[in-house]
């Protein structure tokens, strides 16, 4: 599978949290051929629904496998048009952040404007401020606020009252760039490589057997709500759950105890959001593919949609299995090929291996002598 | 689409290393001048021939370097560090794609992820020394393989145009470039228009002083992008200009006064012409004319320039009308341009 090409349309469709319907359209696309089923539910998530094999179980219902992996990504939201100098002048836009916008890389970036008036067509803009020299005194010396950035589309004040409400979405726009070694960088890999290894996922399954149902999520609003992680644990009723996403890669700025080198191949989440039977369950599969896992750690929140997978309904078993990501939050969010790759063959060989009593020997391993 | 705009910010000419857009540049205009040149710094130097009706000799200038970065070092972990080029605001660096070196190699300039940061580092700048462009290499010999010391970097923006505006990288000053190709693609003027295109104007305006004294013109016309600071804002912001009010015609900054006969002649060029312009603001800032008046026994020189937003990112913002009334203010001046006009 030539992953590449996938995720270069992936990353570089606009989809920011709320507002996935673009981005869906083109998982819809990718992963139709690879499934049974495929519905948008009420959020908004995709959930695509890949049957298991083998003879039917006699309560009729085989066991599910839910994997999530979160489509929407960060942006920015209309917030004031403000008219310069006057109402006869340029129009320029004032922002607030929608997810967690990091506004020390906005100044100079280019921008799409979904502007919601009917009939207009998208804008393109920049994000200027002024220089540092003319801010106001308490402003300088610091990182452009939104108190000092704007987007700029180039029109005049009365055509853009014209075309763009408060509260129009505006995405980022970067081409995705392939460096050196596999290597490519761009906007939303967080978390539209995920997507990208579920759909390698879904592929590794055309020919490989399974026995469970396979629930493949590109889930809505993670970035702001998790939302999407505890709707469709709570509707899809999943009996295991795996969210895929993305953590720190080592790299300039970040070379922390809990950060992995790129290309290092898949982390592997431990702590309180994470079922230690499923952790082991995805090592050894890792082991039968004589693939190299890491340990990520979250002490507390793992800060992907199995915070919410993990108490939806009565609880469920939940893992998370994350693809190493530099420059998290950016524009220039850099991930390797192969780990994806790895990522999707690793929750392959996972389903493939889960047998129709593996929740009962999971639950009971809970009770097991250390 | 303006395709010489396009074909000029596209290119790459960081300061000092100005070899490709001197290149392309020279293909431009090869066809429309009597000769051209390149001089000992790598200005490129071309004559226009006049009518003859006038002996003046004429120099018209636009620097065709831009800001950009040069490679210092390479990390253990194959990630360059870097120097700034020319004036930049270090905010205007992070999240950037860049090309590197004469292969163009994309790099990123990323920085720890805002999940890390403690509450007081989001309010820090981030300064250029601890930033790092990530070519994608995963160590040192592998980086050091494909980058040299000393190998420039530029943004990486592809030009395009929106209502009535265009948005690129450098159109500081490929608006210059681009406006003085149109000049030698004119009709001829009476005298004989002598044409440079300077290098390293962001590094101190090197280029320019040597032009002037190479040619030693009667009267010299620097086209410009100048910055235009037209956005909201709580205070005077001089000196400025805004977009869409036309060609912005200097009249003093820090390093000159602009030739007060020339000046006049141009404001009165654009009223009988009807083209808009603007004064810019006396204030800070500067461009070649401080390089090239105070060349030899000296030179009147004077400034017509293109009001740019965002000067030194990626995405600088120009209007396409102020551009073309540049092109036609420049010309209308240079043809209306008398030896009378700069007696005392």
């Amino acid at each position: 599978m030539d992953i590449v090409p996938l995720l270069k349309r992936l990353s570089e469709t606009a989809s920011p949290s709320g507002y996935e319907t673009a981005v869906a359209e083109v998982i819809r696309e990718q992963w139709q051929p690879l499934v049974d089923e495929i519905t948008i539910d009420r959020v908004g998530s995709l959930i695509a629904l890949k049957r298991g094999q083998g003879k039917e179980p006699a309560n009729g219902r085989r066991p599910r496998l839910l994997l999530a992996a979160h489509m929407d990504e960060i942006g920015l939201m209309v917030h004031q048009l403000v008219a310069h100098p006057d109402e006869e002048g340029y129009g320029f836009l004032r922002l607030s952040n929608l997810g967690g916008v990091d506004t020390r890389h906005l100044y100079g970036q280019l921008v799409t404007v979904h502007t919601s008036r009917a009939a207009a067509r998208p804008l393109t803009g920049v994000i200027g401020a002024l220089p540092g020299s003319l801010q106001p005194k308490g402003r300088q010396g610091k990182p452009y606020g939104y108190e000092d950035l704007v987007v700029d589309v180039g029109l005049p004040y009365e055509q853009l009252q014209a075309l763009v409400a408060v509260g129009d979405v505006i995405s980022f726009r970067q081409p995705l760039r392939e460096l050196l070694n596999g290597r490519v960088s761009g906007k939303a890999l967080d978390n539209r490589a995920s997507v990208a290894a579920v759909t390698v996922c879904l592929d590794y399954l055309q020919g490989r057997r399974h026995n469970w149902d396979l629930l493949a999520v590109a889930t809505a609003q993670e970035e702001t709500a998790l939302l999407g992680g505890f709707t469709s644990g709570h509707a899809q009723r999943p009996d295991a759950a795996i969210a895929i996403d993305v953590t720190f890669a080592k790299g300039p700025g970040t070379n922390d105890a809990v950060s992995f080198e790129l290309d290092g191949g898949p982390a592997l989440g431990l702590g309180p959001n994470i079922h230690p039977g499923m952790l082991q369950t995805l090592r050894d599969a890792a082991a039968a593919l004589e693939m190299k896992v890491n340990t990520d750690p979250h002490s507390r929140h793992s800060g992907t949609d199995a915070y919410g997978l993990q108490v939806a309904r009565a609880g469920i078993p939940t893992a998370v299995v994350s693809i190493p990501l530099r420059y998290m939050h950016t524009m220039v969010e850099t991930v390797v090929a192969a780990d994806i790759e790895r990522v999707g063959r690793l929750l392959g060989e996972f389903a493939a291996r889960l047998q129709t009593d593996f929740v009962e020997k999971l639950t009971a391993g809970m009770m097991d002598d250390v | 689409m303006n395709e010489l705009l396009k074909q000029l910010t596209e290119a790459v000419g960081v300061s000092g290393d100005e070899k490709e857009i001197r290149l392309l540049i020279r293909d431009l205009i090869a066809d429309q001048v009597a000769d051209w040149r390149v001089d000992a710094l790598g200005n490129l130097i071309a004559r226009k021939p006049g009518t003859g009706e006038s002996s003046l000799r004429v120099l018209v200038d636009a620097h065709m370097d831009e800001v950009g970065l040069m490679i210092t070092d390479v990390d253990s972990n194959g990630t360059l560090q870097f120097e700034t080029v020319g004036g930049f605001d270090d905010r205007a660096l992070l999240g950037k794609v860049v090309q590197v070196g004469s292969k163009k190699l994309p790099g990123v300039i990323g920085a720890r992820p805002i999940h890390l940061l403690k509450p007081g580092q989001r309010q820090e700048i981030v300064k250029v020394e601890a930033m790092r462009i990530d070519i994608g290499a995963k160590n040192k010999d592998e980086a050091a393989g494909k980058v040299k010391i000393g190998d420039r970097a530029a943004f990486i923006t592809e030009y395009e145009e929106l209502a009535d505006t265009a948005v690129g990288k450098a159109f500081d000053n490929r608006a210059g470039c681009a406006a003085l190709i149109e000049l030698l693609r004119a009709e001829p003027y009476p005298f004989d228009l002598y044409a440079s295109f300077t290098v390293q104007e962001e590094v101190g305006l090197r280029g320019a002083q040597v032009v002037a004294y190479d040619i030693a013109p009667d009267a010299a016309l620097i086209l410009e992008c100048t910055p235009a600071y037209d956005l909201p804002n709580e205070k005077d912001v001089s000196p400025n200009v805004a977009l869409g009010r036309g060609p912005s015609i200097y009249v003093m900054d820090a390093g000159t006064i602009q030739d007060p006969r020339l000046v006049s002649h141009i404001t009165r060029t654009a009223a009988a012409e009807q083209i808009p312009f603007q004064i810019r603001q006396p204030g800070g800032g500067g461009t070649n004319t401080a390089a090239i008046q105070k060349t030899g026994p000296g030179v009147p020189a004077a400034t017509i320039a293109v009001p740019g937003r965002y000067a030194h990112t990626p995405t600088m913002m120009i209007s396409l009308a102020d551009y073309h009334n540049v092109v036609k203010l420049a010309d209308a001046a240079l043809r209306r341009l008398t030896p009378e006009l700069l007696q005392h």
